[in-house]
Parts: structure tokens; C-alpha cells; sequence
């Protein structure tokens, strides 16, 4: 390939925040962001469009000699799972950009230049193949994330910001100690591939597994590390609400499948029952928080947390349907949450209020937006035919297998998240229109159209046709299946 | 004889669907908007009773559109059992969508668009569910009719709406969301498949009797819609609707989509012999027969009369379940056309009652007294579909249970036999008194002026009270197909 797509992705939002610098106003900062993201999101379809599904090497890598010295390299490809997320992280990007057009009204350029260096970052951890290299993406993008909940969020914002850096970068200190073992003990390599094909002692798995599990349990976040995330997301503007649920839970999870499993396979198996254990934990105590939200903002903060337990939990079910379930159910997670935060942002916007018991009868006043709402609301409960049930079915019959009585715990977890979104969906939408006394409620016009529709679209297709996403992902989860437990039990 | 690939069970849903989208394009242009569900009920019929010569002589009419995951398929497929149900559900939308047009118009009623459109969707959920090929495809159409009918329950937006279709959704939603999302999960991981396959699709599987045992219970509780307690109390609530939804939807086509399911996991998941070697037969007729004597005892207490025929739902349906698990052909046989006689008969009663309520403002028994008197044909048909309820020759009832009876001396089950005879008698302790007091007793002064019969809500009754008899002389048509399913 002689073209460096990969680079272009991830340097372009990069390039377009320089571009930022140099324009005055607003609009024309607002429609280049549009442009650059809108681009963005066109390379990561032709990407996804030349991707070779029958292997599971990494693809379009690109390889060039940065700290010779020290063995480092600016080393850039993705196999199936990355280049979903690859896809992922540039469709919310220009969904970012749309929910910001009127809700951002202070220091307009700064906010979308902030927002385009970090989709640069977390495009880059996604594409990284040097651990080294993951490591600076993965920690710089604390800095636009910290700025954006921390300048553009709400009254709390200066909390909330600083709680979310001081978990995660705890989390990160572990991971650099990780990555600082892993560097001696696999040969003083950064070479993500290199350090995967090594075969590490027992001993020394474990404890890096426990490093690694610190500084991923607090990104995806698992039960007990996640209370900086309702935190964080009250507290973020929409943008910054779509991005954090929508790509940065999903880095934790993505750090179990590219580091965790493959490096740590014998750690992984052994520690997997404890795993699943902390996965249901997670989906049931995240659902009974949900449960008892009044911000619509909590709410939908705390049933991440459930559905992110469903995502681990496929994970260490270390089988085939469960790793396609819980790949497949991160990518519908980034979709539907994507959504309900931006439908937050859009009803916060008109009215000011995140409180259910503030609304009532929207349907009367707003049909299209609640219409929509209704869609994602039912995805994010998993109803037959949106994208979440498939990827349930999968986890759900994954971890069957796995633990039934764990499974059956999980299970509980989808009874309570029928609960509080079709609770919430009542109170919102329907009963008699209480909102529409206090406030003049305008319906989706049509540049929140252009934001909603694509992922609707991705709700339905991935609820009746998963199967070119499966295809994406097929051969690297039965690869990642055979690191793990050998040529043998890949089942 | 071969399947017939035909895009026919796509069409019928579609047309329902298009149906309601065009009812939602209509709304401010009333007259054309309430032309838009009798025509395509007609059509809708129409293309189901095309596919009737195929399955009748033994032949299902498929089409497999994409493959959804490795193993299921989104496809459909119209067979024997599928043709009972949509025959049923199409056949009485054309009745239920002329007699709405009345009730609706007769009584005022708010948001008849939304009304109509979501009558609409229930019926081509209901059609998709009978000609589902898999156990995915099914339940997404399940589902769907859960939610569709979700606003038509709340549908008066008062307090009572939003209890009872509260109540509805709870039910239905966490049944399905708990039980039959683990039976789902847990039979794709036995499986490999979620295919509906004749003999039983878990027939051969390498799995514990126990853990067969948790996934046919859950599957049996799951599918709430079937009523079978404790999973019954959303129906009595979702008699909050009005009255055309209590009876297309809470007498045919919601209640038989539960029952149906139930059927198919029987038939088509686990097969009769898997059922029998597991015991799970009899277990689940013991379970059954009570929610038949039960229902039918808290009948006997309702006054409301829209309530009495609610229970009684819930004893009926039990008694399809009751014939597929005895396992006896006969038996089968009784339960699958107790689909259509047990329609047929509740949908002319729950016509009656709102025809009762239309004319009088009436909704208890003990005021409908001498009230037979104002509303003849009303209440004749309210006796003849009593009759049938009853099982009383030459109604529809009467065949569906005898086929029941000696399907459980067959299956060597002589207490089931107890079981129907009683509840038999039970109906007619129920149903009896109404037409008595309807004809004989004496009409209170007050209530003499103005009650009169509604044409556009009485025509549609008595067509339906019509075909309760005619079934009753003429079974064949669903004697053929339930042998078909036996078979």
C-alpha cells in the first residue's frame, strides 16, 4: 500500500486542529471541524472497504524508525477488532462536532480544536502497534479530555475533571510500570506483536495481569472503579459525554483483547472466573443504580456501566460467542449511548433541565425527537431486531457457557435495564404535556437530523444484519481465541 | 412435497405495515384514513388464503431472506400451524376493523390515528409471528406487539390507562427480558441455531435433563403472553383499552401469539418426544389445569363484564396449551383448533360488551338486566358465543373440545378429563347468567330511554357470532391444518 491510510486517519484531525488555529470565526470554525471529521469518517470507510477479512494480520501497517536507540518505532496497522473502533471513533467524531454546533457557545475554536486532537489521539491508540507509541496516545488524551469537561462542562465541571484525571492517570502509572516490565521481560521491545508471540513465566503474568486490570477496570469502568464516570459525564458538555461513553470506555476493554488476553493467555484463564465474577457485578449493581437516577445524564451514565459489564463479561467468557458478542456489543454501546447522550444534550439544550421529573408528554410537543428517542431507548434495552439484542444473544450464550450461574446474574441485568429505560421513556415522553406550559419546545431540525440518522441506521442494520460486522472481526477473535487457549481448545 | 418459495408471507406483513403508515399520512382526512383497515384487512386476507391450497396439502411456503447470525436466519415460512394462527388474525381484523370504525366514531374517542395505526402494526406483527421460520424472527414480531399495543392499552391517557398499561408492559417486557432472553441465550449455546425444526430442534442435543428442564420453563413463563399463571395478571389490565383492542388483540391476536409460541417450542424446539422423555408434559398439564379452574373461579367473582371475559381468556388459552402438552394426536389436535373456535367465540363476546357499552354506557352485569330486550341481536349473539364457550354442538367450541376430551382418554390421562368437564361447568356459570338476565329479568325504569343497536357495531357481531356456529358444522378447514401439524 503505497498510500499511509492509517496515518492519514489519525493525522488529519491533527492537521485540521492546526487549521483551527488560523480561522476567526466561529461558523467557519465550526464547518471545517464538520469537514475534517466528515473526511475522517470517509477514510475510515475506505479503510473498512479494503479491509481483507480472511486474516487476521494487521493491515495497512506502516513502519518507521522513531527512538532506534530504544527500540522504538512509529509502528501504525489494525486487524478486525481495531478497525471497528477505527470506524467507531470516526462516526462519533463528526457526531461530536453536530451536538456542539449551538451548545458550545463560549471560546467556539478552542472547543473544537481539543475535540479534533483527541480524535487524533484516540485514533491513534486504536492503530497503534508500538507500545511505546500506545502508551503517549493513551495518555495524552487525558489532556483534551480533562479541557473539555473541565472549561466546557457544567457547574461542578472543575470536580469532576479533576476526579476523572486522578483516576485514570492512576490507572496509568500501573500500566506504565506494566509496560515497563513487559519491556524487559520481552526483550526490550515495544513491538506490540514481538511482546504477544513471548512467553512469559506464570508468575510474572499475574502480576502484570493485575497492573494491566487496574488501568483498564478504571477506563471501561468496572464496579468498584467507577465513580468518577457519573462524575464526569453530568458534568461534560455533549460532546464530551458522546465521546467518553462512546470510544474512551471502550479503550479498557480494548486493552483486555490486545494486551491482556494475547500476552497474559495462562493469567487470563486463571483469573477469568473472577472476571466474569466482577463483569455481573457490574451488570447488576450498574442497573440498580440506574434504576434510582433522576438525571436523565446519571441515568444513562450508570446503565454504561451495566452494559460495559456485559462487554468484560464476553471477554473472559474466553469463547468464541462471547468475544464476538462483546466486540460487537462495544461498537452497539458506542452507537446507542452515543445516541442517548447526544438526545440528553438536544432536550438539555431546549429546556435546561436533565431531570425526568422535570418532563412528561414530550411525545405530544416533540414527536420526531421522541420518536428517535424511542428507537435508541428500546437499542439500549436490547429489544429483538436493534443492534444490542445480537450482541446479548452472543455474550449472553457466551457466558453460558462459561458460568451458568453467572450467566443467569446477567440476565438479571437485562430485566433491570428494561426497567429504568422504559420507566425513563415513560415519564419523558409520555402522560399528559407538562413541558410544554413552562417552555417553547422545538422539535429536530435538520442539522440534528444529519447527527441522529446514521445512527439509527447502524441501530437496525446491526439489529437485522450483523453479519458484515461479525465478518470484520471473525478471523482476529478466532486468532485471539487460539493465543489464548492454544490450537486446541479455540472453540 | 416440496416448499414453494414465494414472497407471500413478507407481503401480508407488509401490507398491514403500509397499511399503518398510510393511516399515519391520513391523519387529518378522517373518512379515507378509517377506509384504509377494511381494505387492507381484505388484502391481507387475501394473500394468507392464497397460500392455503400449498399448506393444506401439506406443503409450507418459505422465504429465507439473509442469514442474521451463523445459524438463524431472518425467514419466514408457512405452515400448518403458522396458516391457524394467520388465517384466525386476518380473517377477523377485516370484522375487528369495521366494528373499531363504529365503536370509535360512536363514542368520540381522542387519537384515533394512532389508534389506527397501531391496530394496524399489532396485526402485521401477529402475521409475522405465524409465518416466523426461527425462534429470532419470532420473537422480534413478539416484541414488536408487545410495544405496539403498549399505546393502545393507554390509550384513554387517564389514570386507569397508564396503571393497567404499566402493569401490561411490566409483564410482558420482564417476561421477556428475564425468562425468555435466558431460554434464547441458552438455546442458541446448545444448539447452534434457533431454527423451528420438525421433531424438535433440541431432539438430539447433548445436554443435562436439568438444564433442558430450566430452558422449557423458561421459555413456558417467558412467552407471557400465553397467560399462564402467575404470568396472567397483565391481561385482566390490559382491559383498560378500548374495546376492539380488548378484543382483536386481548382475545386473538396477543394471547394467540403467546400460545402460539408455546406450541412452537413444543413442536418445533423441543419436539413431542423430548417433551415426553423429559416428564415436561404432565408437569406442565398439572400447571395448566390449574390456571384453567382458577381463571374460570375468578371469573365467576367479576362483575365487570369487559373482566369476566378477561379470566375466561386466561382459562381458554390454557386450554391450547393443555392439548399440545398431553401429547396424544387428538389431544394436539383439539388444542391447535381451540386456536380459531376460542377467536372466533371471545371476539363476538368482547363485541358485545362494547356494543353494550356503546348503546347503554353499561359495563357491569348486574345493570345489564332485561337489557336483551334493547339490544336483541347484541346479546343473541352474546348467548350463541356462550354456547360455544361452553361447548355446546353445533358451535365451534363444542368440536375443539371433544377432540380436547378424547385426546386426554387417549393420552391415558383421565383427570384431565375431570379438569375440562368442570371448567365446562364453570363456563356456564359464568356466561349462562348474563343472557339470563339480559332476556329475562326485568328492565330497570331509567334505563329504558334511547338504547338502541349501533348498526356499524352489531353487523360485525353477529358476522362473527356467524362463524363461531359455522366452524362448529364446518371444521375441516382447521381440523386438515391441525393434522397437518400432528403429522
Amino acid at each position: 500500500m503505497s498510500v499511509p491510510l492509517l496515518s492519514l486517519i489519525v493525522l488529519l484531525p491533527a492537521a485540521g486542529a492546526v487549521v483551527l488555529m488560523f480561522l476567526r470565526s466561529e461558523d467557519a470554525v465550526r464547518w471545517t471541524a464538520l469537514g475534517i471529521t466528515g473526511l475522517d469518517l470517509a477514510l475510515s470507510i475506505v479503510m473498512l472497504v479494503g479491509f481483507d477479512t480472511t486474516t487476521h494480520e494487521m493491515q495497512f501497517t506502516e513502519r518507521r524508525p522513531w527512538v532506534p536507540a530504544l527500540g522504538i518505532t512509529y509502528a501504525l496497522g489494525v486487524d478486525g477488532i481495531s478497525a471497528l473502533f477505527v470506524f467507531l471513533t470516526a462516526l462519533l467524531g463528526s457526531t461530536s462536532v453536530l451536538a456542539s454546533w449551538t451548545a458550545i457557545e463560549s471560546k467556539v475554536k478552542e472547543f473544537m480544536i481539543s475535540l479534533l486532537v483527541m480524535q487524533a489521539l484516540m485514533l491513534g491508540v486504536f492503530c497503534a502497534l508500538d507500545l511505546f507509541l500506545f502508551y503517549v496516545f493513551w495518555e495524552a488524551m487525558l489532556i483534551p479530555m480533562y479541557l473539555i469537561i473541565g472549561v466546557w462542562g457544567g457547574d461542578g465541571r472543575v470536580y469532576a475533571a479533576f476526579k476523572f484525571f486522578l483516576y485514570t492517570l492512576a490507572g496509568s502509572l500501573l500500566f506504565l510500570i506494566g509496560v515497563i516490565v513487559l519491556y524487559f521481560q520481552g526483550g526490550e521491545t515495544f513491538d506490540i506483536l514481538a511482546l504477544t508471540a513471548q512467553d512469559l513465566p506464570f508468575p510474572v503474568q499475574s502480576w502484570l495481569f493485575f497492573a494491566f486490570l487496574i488501568a483498564f477496570a478504571v477506563k471501561v469502568p468496572m464496579v468498584p472503579v467507577h465513580t468518577w464516570l457519573p462524575d464526569a459525564h453530568v458534568q461534560a458538555p455533549t460532546a464530551g459525554s458522546i465521546i467518553l461513553a462512546g470510544v474512551l470506555l471502550k479503550m479498557g476493554a480494548y486493552g483486555f483483547l490486545r494486551f491482556s488476553l494475547p500476552m497474559l493467555p495462562e493469567a487470563s484463564v486463571y483469573f477469568s472466573t473472577l472476571m466474569l465474577m466482577l463483569s455481573a457485578l457490574a451488570i447488576v449493581y450498574g442497573g440498580l443504580l440506574a434504576l434510582a437516577q433522576d438525571d436523565l445524564k446519571k441515568l444513562v451514565a450508570y446503565s454504561s456501566i451495566s452494559h460495559m459489564g456485559f462487554v468484560t463479561l464476553g471477554i473472559f467468557a474466553l469463547n468464541l460467542r462471547g468475544l464476538q458478542g462483546s466486540i460487537l456489543q462495544m461498537f452497539n454501546h458506542g452507537v446507542t449511548t452515543g445516541a442517548l447522550f447526544l438526545f440528553v444534550g438536544l432536550i438539555y439544550e431546549r429546556t435546561h433541565s436533565r431531570s425526568i421529573a422535570d418532563y412528561g408528554g414530550l411525545m405530544k410537543v416533540a414527536p420526531v425527537y421522541t420518536s428517535f428517542l424511542a428507537l435508541f431507548t428500546l437499542s439500549s434495552m436490547a429489544l429483538p431486531g436493534t443492534n444490542s439484542f445480537v450482541g446479548e444473544l452472543l455474550v449472553l450464550s457466551g457466558g453460558f457457557a462459561a458460568n451458568l450461574a453467572l450467566g443467569a446474574a446477567a440476565v438479571l441485568g437485562a430485566l433491570l435495564s428494561a426497567a429504568y429505560l422504559l420507566g425513563m421513556y415513560r415519564r419523558v415522553a409520555l402522560g399528559p404535556a407538562t413541558v410544554g406550559a413552562r417552555y417553547k419546545i422545538r422539535d429536530v431540525n435538520a442539522r440534528e437530523m444529519v447527527a441522529i440518522l446514521p445512527l439509527a441506521l447502524f441501530v437496525l442494520w446491526v439489529g437485522l444484519y450483523p453479519k458484515p460486522f461479525l465478518e470484520i472481526i471473525d478471523a482476529s477473535v478466532k486468532h485471539l481465541l487460539v493465543q489464548v487457549h492454544g490450537k486446541e481448545g479455540s472453540q | 412435497m416440496d416448499p414453494v418459495t414465494s414472497i407471500r408471507p413478507l407481503l401480508a406483513i407488509a401490507v398491514a405495515g403500509l397499511a399503518a403508515l398510510t393511516i399515519l399520512l391520513l391523519h387529518n382526512r378522517e373518512k379515507l384514513r378509517d377506509l384504509v383497515s377494511p381494505v387492507a384487512a381484505i388484502v391481507m386476507f387475501a394473500i394468507v388464503a392464497s397460500m392455503a391450497p400449498t399448506v393444506l396439502s401439506g406443503g409450507t411456503v418459505d422465504l429465507r431472506l439473509f442469514e442474521i447470525l451463523p445459524g438463524v436466519d431472518f425467514a419466514f415460512r408457512a405452515d400448518a400451524l403458522g396458516m391457524v394462527f394467520a388465517t384466525v388474525s386476518s380473517l377477523l381484523w377485516i370484522v375487528a376493523a369495521v366494528y373499531s370504525i363504529g365503536y370509535m366514531r360512536h363514542l368520540h374517542e381522542h387519537a384515533q390515528t394512532r389508534f389506527f395505526a397501531c391496530f394496524a402494526t399489532s396485526l402485521a406483527a401477529a402475521v409475522g409471528g405465524a409465518f416466523a421460520a426461527n425462534l429470532f424472527t419470532l420473537v422480534i414480531f413478539y416484541e414488536v406487539l408487545s410495544l405496539v399495543t403498549y399505546p393502545l392499552v393507554y390509550h384513554h391517557e387517564d389514570e386507569e390507562g397508564w396503571s393497567g398499561s404499566r402493569k401490561y408492559l411490566v409483564y410482558l417486557m420482564g417476561a421477556s427480558k428475564s425468562a425468555l432472553l435466558a431460554a434464547l441465550a441458552l438455546t442458541y449455546q446448545i444448539a447452534g441455531s434457533l431454527d423451528f425444526v420438525a421433531g424438535g430442534l433440541l431432539a438430539d442435543v447433548d445436554a443435562s435433563a436439568a438444564l433442558l428442564t430450566v430452558v422449557y420453563f423458561c421459555y413456558l413463563f417467558g412467552f407471557a403472553k400465553a397467560a399462564v399463571m402467575p404470568m396472567h395478571a397483565w391481561l385482566p389490565a390490559a382491559m383498560v383499552a378500548p374495546t376492539p383492542v380488548s378484543a382483536l388483540l386481548h382475545a386473538v391476536a396477543v394471547v394467540k401469539m403467546g400460545v402460539f409460541c408455546v406450541l412452537r417450542v413444543v413442536f418445533d424446539v423441543f419436539g413431542v418426544g423430548l417433551v415426553g422423555k423429559l416428564g415436561l408434559g404432565i408437569a406442565t398439564a398439572y400447571l395448566v389445569s390449574f390456571t384453567i379452574l382458577m381463571a374460570s373461579i375468578y371469573a365467576l367473582t367479576r362483575d365487570d363484564l369487559k373482566a369476566r371475559l378477561a379470566y375466561s381468556t386466561v382459562s381458554q388459552l390454557s386450554y391450547i396449551v393443555l392439548g399440545a402438552v398431553l401429547l396424544s394426536p387428538v389431544a394436539m389436535i383439539g388444542g391447535i383448533i381451540h386456536i380459531a373456535a376460542h377467536a372466533f367465540s371471545k371476539i363476538t363476546l368482547f363485541f358485545c360488551a362494547g356494543s353494550i357499552y356503546c348503546a347503554s354506557g353499561k359495563r357491569n352485569i348486574s345493570d345489564m338486566a332485561g337489557i336483551g330486550r334493547r339490544l336483541p341481536w347484541t346479546m343473541g349473539a352474546f348467548f350463541v358465543a356462550s354456547l360455544s364457550m361452553i361447548g355446546i354442538p353445533p358451535t365451534a367450541g363444542f368440536v375443539s373440545k371433544w377432540y380436547l376430551a378424547q385426546g386426554s382418554v387417549e393420552a391415558g390421562q383421565v383427570a384431565f378429563l375431570a379438569v375440562l368437564l368442570t371448567s365446562s361447568i364453570l363456563n356456564a356459570a359464568y356466561f349462562l347468567p348474563v343472557s339470563y338476565a339480559a332476556f329475562f329479568e326485568a328492565e330497570p325504569e331509567e334505563s329504558r330511554a334511547a338504547v338502541h343497536e349501533i348498526p356499524m357495531v352489531t353487523i360485525p357481531l353477529v358476522a362473527t357470532a356467524i362463524l363461531s356456529v359455522l366452524m362448529g358444522i364446518f371444521p375441516g378447514y382447521f381440523l386438515t391444518l391441525a393434522d397437518g401439524v400432528v403429522r
